[in-house]
């Protein structure tokens, strides 16, 4: 197959184009370039770029790179802000899979010829009778299937993840064998943009204003102020400026009104979740599942009617905005984003 | 085979230049700043070097000044003379970086737009002018579109409106196509690089007319003058005279065959796709130049296919990380974005053939309509 493999300039995706290249696929590696300006250990600065070059040029492959800047600022830096300031908790590495990774550059990927694209993310594949399911990683501490709800059919079958089929150790130890220059890159753990702004706090300033609030009890009481509502996060503890007595928690924001209302570990409790914007990867799915609602959450079990989640035991309230993803044992079924 | 259609980028270095070089790679090593016969062996070529760079620079030897490369002859011309004698810095809005960089580095810089075939807008120069203005700059021929700049009319403007400015020259992508001594005769600081003519890369030249005052921008032993600091690059120097001769004697012929080249290559894309628009007035352009826009098309996507078929091409001026910027040149002639993404440069040099032409004549057009079916 000739495989385009995107490279970040990180081990993942390094070992990625080099487990390709064994298996005898025609591989040609691509970092996008989405984000302006140069910041160290973001995959878009020069010295990523680097990486990932030298990393092709060890493997004896082609290596391009791509601007995708106005797809990623209008799809998905933009509505970031947007949404922090609407007072949601945004999921942006999902929608860079959904609109970039998986939409521009596999689109350019097809009009160039090529069967498939590559990435270094830790989930695996199973294509039977068709079909294509995915699951999470081999890795489980690695598994990023969180972040890939939102990959149909359409877009699975044209892609590859090879990293996913071993441990996070294994990746390394690839690497080091070959005698990549990222074998020991530290993981990167900060969304790109974020990192590469100075931090979310400075990027939410610059972009959409950070406007300071009132922290009020659940019967409408001021019992502290916070610097940014747009700053908070359903489910927060710290930071909201009231000390002492039972731990209170953020349970829901209106950054219009100015207000965070807190309340006790009961009040964010809650039974269920409504999801909008669903993604399927195969057909739609109802019953009984196991839903995340974080990238490392722990899944729980519960019970799915077709727009709304029902946990068989409270769980802690999903902030608006974050995706909640539905799993069958290890496959991903898909997910929607929380209302 | 490969059709090697970036001569704006680089060029192949003429066998001349790399004969002439080597040398002074090898046995000929010595200083030219040392007074011993080894020494005096390498300051004879660097001498006879300058003589060769003046005379087809249309200036004397001593207004030469050997640099590391054309973006060091346009800093030390913009930043050397403006720490001479301060003021305002007026350049065009298609600059290559080089100028257009230096310049803003400055306090005060101010552009002056271009019409839609790039060629500055004299009237609209003029308005930007003033007794205190330090530096003007413009391009004798540019990179990404090749437009010739009507020189001796900016050289007028500024002798009338800004008299104790200078006027400086990029000429960087002019020496290969254009008689510099005649066509920048008008400049008082003239910018040229080796390696866009078979020269090899890493030196350039200024020319600075004697008179110009120029603040040097690296400081050290004093070579050149008190100008530029810093050890010879012998090889370097001799190879660019070398390329520069040759360059110089063949001009003329070299331009009639490249012309017919890049005519019936502009001609042929033009007449074989539809929505296809080439950019500028060709009459106007330097003779390797062939820059064309597609709709529906974006170029980064239209250089990888172009590549898998053998066809080395760009979509305007290279940046560091490899990926393709949104041309400046193309925004300041008011080509819309649409239009600007879907832009190829095809730069022929004096090894482009028939056969390269013909490559690119059967590669491109089912490309462009690959990417726009799909």
């Amino acid at each position: 197959m000739r495989v385009l493999a995107a490279m970040s300039g990180g081990v993942d995706s390094s070992v990625a184009a080099a487990m390709l290249l064994e298996a005898g696929h025609d591989v040609v590696g691509v970092t996008m370039r989405l984000w302006e300006g140069d910041v160290e250990g973001t995959c878009c600065s020069v010295t990523e770029i680097d990486d990932a070059r030298r990393v092709a040029q060890q493997l004896g492959i082609d290596h391009w790179v791509f601007r995708f800047t106005d797809d990623f600022e209008a799809r998905v830096v933009e509505p970031y802000a947007a949404a922090h300031a609407a007072g949601l908790t945004p999921n942006p590495c999902i929608e860079c899979n959904r609109h970039v990774k998986f939409d521009r550059l596999l689109r350019r990927a097809t009009q160039l010829g090529f069967d498939a694209v590559a990435t270094g993310h830790h989930v695996r594949l199973r294509r039977e009778d068709g079909r294509v399911r995915l699951l999470r990683g081999a890795d489980p501490a690695k598994d990023q299937s969180y972040v890939l709800y939102v990959l149909g059919q359409r877009q699975l079958e044209r892609c590859l993840f090879p990293v996913g089929e071993i441990t996070k150790a294994d990746v390394r130890a690839r690497a080091a064998e070959l005698g990549l220059r990222t074998a020991d890159k530290p993981d990167s753990v900060e969304v790109c943009f974020v990192t590469a702004s100075g931090g979310r706090e400075d990027l939410l300033r610059s972009r959409v204003g950070l406007r300071p609030g009132r922290v009020v009890d659940t019967k409408g009481t001021v019992v502290g102020r916070v610097d940014a509502t747009e700053l908070v996060t359903v489910g927060q503890r710290r930071g909201l400026g009231i000390g002492g007595g039972e731990r209170r928690y953020a349970l829901s924001i209106d950054p219009a009104a100015g207000t965070v209302v807190v309340g006790g570990l009961d009040d964010l409790m809650s039974d269920c979740v409504e999801l909008t914007d669903l993604a399927w990867v195969d057909a739609p799915a109802t019953g009984h599942v196991l839903a995340q609602s974080s990238a490392h959450g722990t899944p729980v079990e519960a019970e799915f009617d077709g727009s709304t989640v029902h946990f068989a035991e409270p769980h802690r309230r999903v902030a608006p905005g974050q995706s909640v993803v539905l799993y069958r044992g290890d496959e991903v079924l898909g997910g929607g984003i929380a209302r | 085979m490969t059709a090697y259609l970036d001569n704006a980028a680089t060029t192949p270095m003429r066998s001349e230049a790399v004969e002439a070089m080597l040398p002074f790679l090898t046995e000929r090593f010595g200083n030219p700043s040392g007074s011993h016969a080894v020494a005096r062996e390498a300051r004879k070529a660097l001498d006879e070097a300058r003589e060769v760079v003046a005379e087809c620079l249309g200036a004397r030897p001593g207004e030469i000044v050997f640099t590391g490369g054309g973006t060091e002859a346009d800093n030390l011309a913009i930043t050397g003379h403006h720490a001479a004698r301060p003021g305002p810095v007026v350049c065009t809005a298609v600059e290559h970086h080089a100028v257009l960089h230096a310049c803003r580095a400055l306090p005060e810089a101010r552009l002056a737009p271009v019409g839609p075939d790039g060629v500055v807008d004299i009237s609209a120069l003029t308005d930007l002018l003033d007794p205190s203005v330090s530096v003007v700059s413009v391009m004798l021929a540019n990179n990404e579109v090749g437009t010739v700049q009507p020189l001796a009319d900016v050289a007028r403007a500024v002798r009338a409106s800004a008299p104790d400015a200078v006027l400086h020259t990029d000429a960087v992508q002019a020496f290969a196509w254009l008689d510099i001594a005649a066509t920048a005769a008008d400049a008082d600081l003239v910018a040229v690089s080796a390696h866009k003519f078979g020269g090899p890369k890493g030196v350039g030249a200024l020319v600075v007319r004697e008179g110009v005052a120029i603040e040097p921008i690296i400081h050290g032993g004093g070579q050149e003058r008190d100008r530029r600091s810093g050890t010879y690059n012998v090889a370097g120097i001799v190879g660019m005279a070398a390329a520069m001769q040759s360059t110089v004697a063949e001009r003329a012929a070299t331009v009639a065959r490249v012309q017919a080249l890049r005519d019936r290559l502009a001609d042929g894309l033009l007449g074989a796709i539809p929505d296809a628009t080439e950019t500028g007035d060709r009459a106007n352009k330097v003779a390797g130049n062939c820059h064309l826009s597609f709709a529906g098309v974006e170029s980064e996507a239209l250089l990888v296919l172009l590549d898998g078929a053998g066809v080395c091409a760009s979509a305007g001026s290279a940046c560091t990380s490899g990926a393709v910027e949104p041309s400046h040149v193309l925004t300041a002639m008011g080509v819309p974005a649409d239009r600007a993404v879907g832009s190829l440069r095809l730069s022929l040099g004096t090894t482009t053939t028939e056969a390269d032409v013909d490559l690119a004549l059967e590669v491109i057009p089912p490309a462009v309509d690959r990417l726009r079916s799909s």
